[in-house]
């Protein structure tokens, strides 16, 4: 009997989406060594990299990364079909509908930073619906949505400057990583 | 520098995201003065008061008498013999949808009201 090995064939789309998910999983283990202050509350700058790989490579390839980092991220920080896990998974499921609507925006006025704030808010708003419709469904939690949709703008913002920063620099650092 | 990457147009989105927390903030924060308090016992509504009156109300629960005070348009609870005071200590509430639940002795004090049912007009 012969040892049989199973290959996948993959594409170097493929190698470069998963590297870009590999840069996006990193930031989100940093991430959550950060402590916060109210659960939900986080800088979320995994999503610099679905900006730039937004702006730089469509909506098909920003959801691959997006939704991987969901994934290998819930398996990497234990919380994989976990509360948690679907918080996440509402969130970017919202958040790459958000920026699927956001990239038809004129281009010439309209910028990752928009991406990034649309993204932010539609993020939140997903995962207080799960939250609401599922974990705790009592109007108390009303009285926590400005702070998250301040937490939104914030972190959007400097999350769209971020990508903005590195999609306008002429020899991109991040060339080699994406 | 880093400004510069702003478009007019994210100026805009920044200005909506702003207008909406402010929005967010005034409706669900600021959710007008309570008029009532709501007090439950063990689950169900033991009695609606309204603030207007100052008083105190005496509310049977499992471990004892939970007591509740109103006064000056602001509630809260007195005395209660739950062991860790959480309630107690939670202070004066003023504003409609705060709320202290002493959980041990099943009883809580809820503030209602805000949206009117009328106003001044056709009152």
């Amino acid at each position: 009997m012969t040892a049989s090995t199973i290959k996948l064939q993959t594409t170097a789309r493929d190698h470069h989406l998963a590297r870009m998910a590999a840069l996006a999983l990193g930031l989100s283990v940093l991430e959550a060594a950060i402590p916060s202050p109210l659960p939900g509350v986080k800088p979320g700058l995994a999503n610099i990299i679905t900006l730039i790989v937004l702006a730089r490579y469509g909506w098909r390839s920003a959801a691959w990364v997006s939704l991987l980092r969901v994934m290998a991220g819930s398996l990497l920080l234990g919380n994989f079909l976990a509360p948690g896990f679907f918080l996440s998974l509402g969130g970017a499921l919202c958040s790459l509908l958000a920026l699927g609507l956001c990239r038809h925006l004129p281009a010439r006025w309209f910028g990752p930073v928009t991406h990034s704030v649309c993204a932010a808010f539609a993020h939140i708003a997903g995962q207080l619906l799960v939250v609401w419709l599922w974990l705790i469904p009592h109007a108390g939690i009303a009285y926590l949505i400005p702070v998250f949709a301040a937490a939104a703008l914030l972190f959007g913002t400097v999350n769209g400057l971020i990508a903005a920063h590195f999609l306008a620099e002429p020899h991109p650092r991040l060339a080699e990583a994406t | 520098m880093l400004l510069a990457q702003i478009k007019i147009g994210d100026w805009l989105t920044l200005l909506g995201g702003a207008l909406t927390t402010g929005w967010l903030a005034s409706t669900l924060w600021l959710g007008g003065t309570a008029d009532k308090a709501i007090i439950r016992s063990g689950g169900s509504v033991f009695r609606e008061v309204s603030l207007a009156r100052d008083q105190v109300i005496e509310v049977p629960g499992p471990l004892g008498i939970s007591r509740i005070a109103i006064h000056d348009r602001q509630a809260r609870v007195a005395s209660d013999p739950s062991p860790r005071q959480y309630c107690v200590r939670q202070g004066w509430l003023k504003q409609a949808g705060e709320i202290a639940i002493c959980l041990p002795n099943q009883v809580s004090l809820e503030l209602g009201g805000g949206s009117k049912p009328y106003d001044s007009l056709n009152y």
